[in-house]
């Protein structure tokens, strides 16, 4: 039996680097190792043709019910256009206090908005936004701090003004609950 | 986040309910679901929502209905209304009968953080909007106006009915009884108590500088007019004027004031645009108006228009009953704001208190506290502490004789009735005192 771990369950193709150093930003934040897998799912049955885009609601259902064992968290890590029925677009979302969460990088690419690719710019934006969503599961609410990982982003400008991290408020409020970074061991 | 912002959101699909719950959830506020508008009303019995999200066409009441009922319960309450398919006609409806918003599905995540953000602003500032008026009530009390005397008592209830109405008031009373008191009062028991109180004390102004004062002047409309300045009739709009020594303005401005009661509207000194202000004024005096009309002295129009309503102030020798809580109350007011314990005041020095005739009234009374508690101990007023020495007693004294009877009687009590040192004090000879001692019957008291 292995340790209690965070697991980033992927769906598609993505460089095994990318995955990597999310792996390390996840643990540095979170304190927790973690897993990284490879997800065989068949998501055209989330696929909604009127929109174009995939039932987030339903692909955090479908990974909530995953069993993974010793992962006490798992974070589904997507490329195509995620949605939940009241919203246009998500980036992401979690069960708050929860177990699982998802996120696409989708929306999180230049090239989307028009813009010359930009890697390692897309790296930390992967980066916030799943330590965001996992944020959510550990129960952290959004942050008013405008440079906090946790502060609610709704556009890609958003995202780019906030830091990867937590702040000290979002960190203590953790710590209370036994989950420490792991900043220094980096 | 100060208070928990509480959110129903009243939709028929569950999916839609539950992005909107974990939406809501994770920005912490306090959310609740409801599957159709009876469910939602049966929460509503027990916990009445900040905001409701409501779906416009749902199994049963529809959003609109469900508007309109929430609306009759809580008009405070803010509903944004949902809908698939948006026209204009049901929009213009949901927003007629009191929606906040009406937003078609799905939103833009940026779009319903600010929508949910505006809403949660308003609903601090209605908040923080009902908290202002209460302390504005509790500081502007009617409380500071002191005494249980009948007197005071007849005068109080007179001030409560008057307030209800918007009629013109003139408050008539002594020197030092507190007229601007009661016309606060007026004023923050009345409908316009969230507008201005603005007081204008017309006798310490010349004639052209009250006009100033009260209409405004527009930039350069005399020497020194750098800027354009609001009268105080404007800044009274929607609150109150109290003209303070109104007998004493001068015949022009009688004209200029009757013209601005009777029509509301006035032009800037240097002006000519016409503004328009709603003001109830409330005047004080303490000369006889009626008097001076008959003199001449005072227009008979403009007193008319101003005395719909007089409210007298008894002196505060017709009220000797409210003497002891006023000594209390200023002995409190001086002693908190000169840092120092409650003092006690000592019977003889109350009781000499009570038997004064205080020409400048509670100012005067006032004034001898607050010298007592500098002048004295810190713990006790004493007899000595209180300026009484050379003054005249409460006496039913109207005419100058009786003036004198009492004024010799008391210096010569002073000096035991050292006829030399009594005439030295009162500067007079021995022999007119001793014919002021024949004619008054003057003996000495034990």
């Amino acid at each position: 039996m292995s340790l209690p771990n965070i697991t980033i369950l992927s769906f598609g193709i993505f460089e095994q680097e990318l995955l990597k150093n999310l792996a390390f930003a996840i643990q540095a934040e979170f304190g927790y190792p973690v897993n990284i897998q490879e997800a065989h799912l068949d998501i055209s049955e989330f696929y909604d043709p009127a929109r174009r885009q995939y039932n987030g609601n339903a692909l955090l259902k479908i990974i909530d019910t995953s069993t993974i064992s010793d992962s006490i968290k798992i974070v589904g890590l997507f490329q195509v256009d995620l949605f939940i029925p009241i919203l246009t677009f998500i980036f992401g979302q979690a069960f708050l206090d929860g177990r699982s969460a998802i996120a696409s990088v989708y929306r999180l690419c230049n090239e989307r908005y028009g813009m010359n690719q930009n890697n390692p710019l897309l790296m930390e934006r992967i980066e916030k936004e799943l330590i965001h969503e996992l944020g959510h599961t550990f129960g952290l609410l959004h942050c008013d701090n405008p440079i906090c990982v946790m502060r609610s982003s709704t556009y890609l400008e958003d995202v780019d003004q906030k830091r990867k991290n937590l702040c000290q408020s979002c960190q203590t409020k953790l710590a209370i609950k036994g989950v420490k970074p792991m900043k220094t061991d980096q | 986040m100060a208070k928990k912002i509480s959110i129903l959101i009243v939709d028929d699909e569950e999916s839609v309910r539950d992005s909107l719950y974990n939406w809501f959830i994770e920005d912490g506020y306090r959310v609740a679901c409801a599957e159709d508008a009876r469910k939602a009303f049966m929460l509503l019995e027990n916990d009445l929502f900040d905001i409701i999200l409501a779906d416009i066409k749902m199994p049963g009441m529809d959003g609109l209905e469900m508007l309109r009922r929430i609306k009759a319960i809580k008009p405070e309450a803010i509903v944004i209304i949902m809908t698939a398919f948006a026209t204009v006609d049901t929009a213009v409806k949901a927003l007629k009968d009191g929606a906040y918003d009406y937003v078609t599905k799905p939103f833009d995540p940026d779009d319903l953080t600010h929508l949910i953000r505006n809403a949660t602003r308003e609903i601090s500032l209605v908040d923080e909007n009902e908290n202002l008026k209460k302390k504005v009530i509790t500081l502007e009390n009617v409380q500071d106006i002191i005494g249980t005397s009948e007197a005071m008592k007849d005068m109080l209830r007179e001030v409560e009915s008057v307030a209800q109405t918007n009629s013109s008031v003139i408050i008539t009373g002594e020197s030092g009884t507190g007229k601007e008191l009661v016309a606060r009062a007026i004023h923050t028991n009345s409908p316009r108590r969230f507008f201005p109180f603005v007081s204008v004390h017309c006798g310490a102004l010349t004639e052209s500088l009250l006009e100033s004062e009260l209409f405004g002047h527009e930039k350069g409309a005399f020497t020194g007019a750098m800027y354009h300045r609001k009268g105080r009739f404007e800044m009274a709009d929607s609150g109150s004027i109290f003209l303070d020594e109104i007998a004493t303005i001068s015949p022009k401005m009688q004209v200029e004031l009757l013209r601005v009661l009777e029509s509301k509207t006035f032009i800037r000194v240097g002006g000519n645009k016409e503004i328009n202000s709603d003001f109830r004024v409330i005047c004080a005096t303490n000369k006889d108006l009626k008097i001076m009309v008959e003199q001449g002295t005072f227009r008979e129009d403009l007193y008319y228009r101003l005395n719909v309503v007089t409210i007298h102030i008894p002196p505060l020798r017709e009220r000797i009953a409210d003497i002891p809580l006023l000594v209390d109350y200023f002995i409190k007011k001086y002693c908190t704001s000169m840092n120092k314990p409650p003092a006690l005041i000592d019977a003889t020095a109350l009781k000499r208190l009570q038997e004064f005739n205080y020409p400048g009234n509670i100012r005067e009374l006032e004034n001898m506290i607050e010298r007592a508690i500098v002048v004295g101990d810190g713990h006790r007023i004493a007899l000595k502490d209180l300026p009484l020495e050379k003054t005249i007693v409460n006496n039913s004294t109207e005419s100058l004789d009786d003036f004198e009877r009492i004024f010799i009687q008391q210096i010569l009590q002073k000096y035991s009735w050292n006829i030399s040192r009594t005439a030295k004090a009162l500067k007079v000879d021995r022999v007119t005192l001793y014919h002021k001692i024949k004619k008054y019957d003057l003996r000495p008291v034990e």
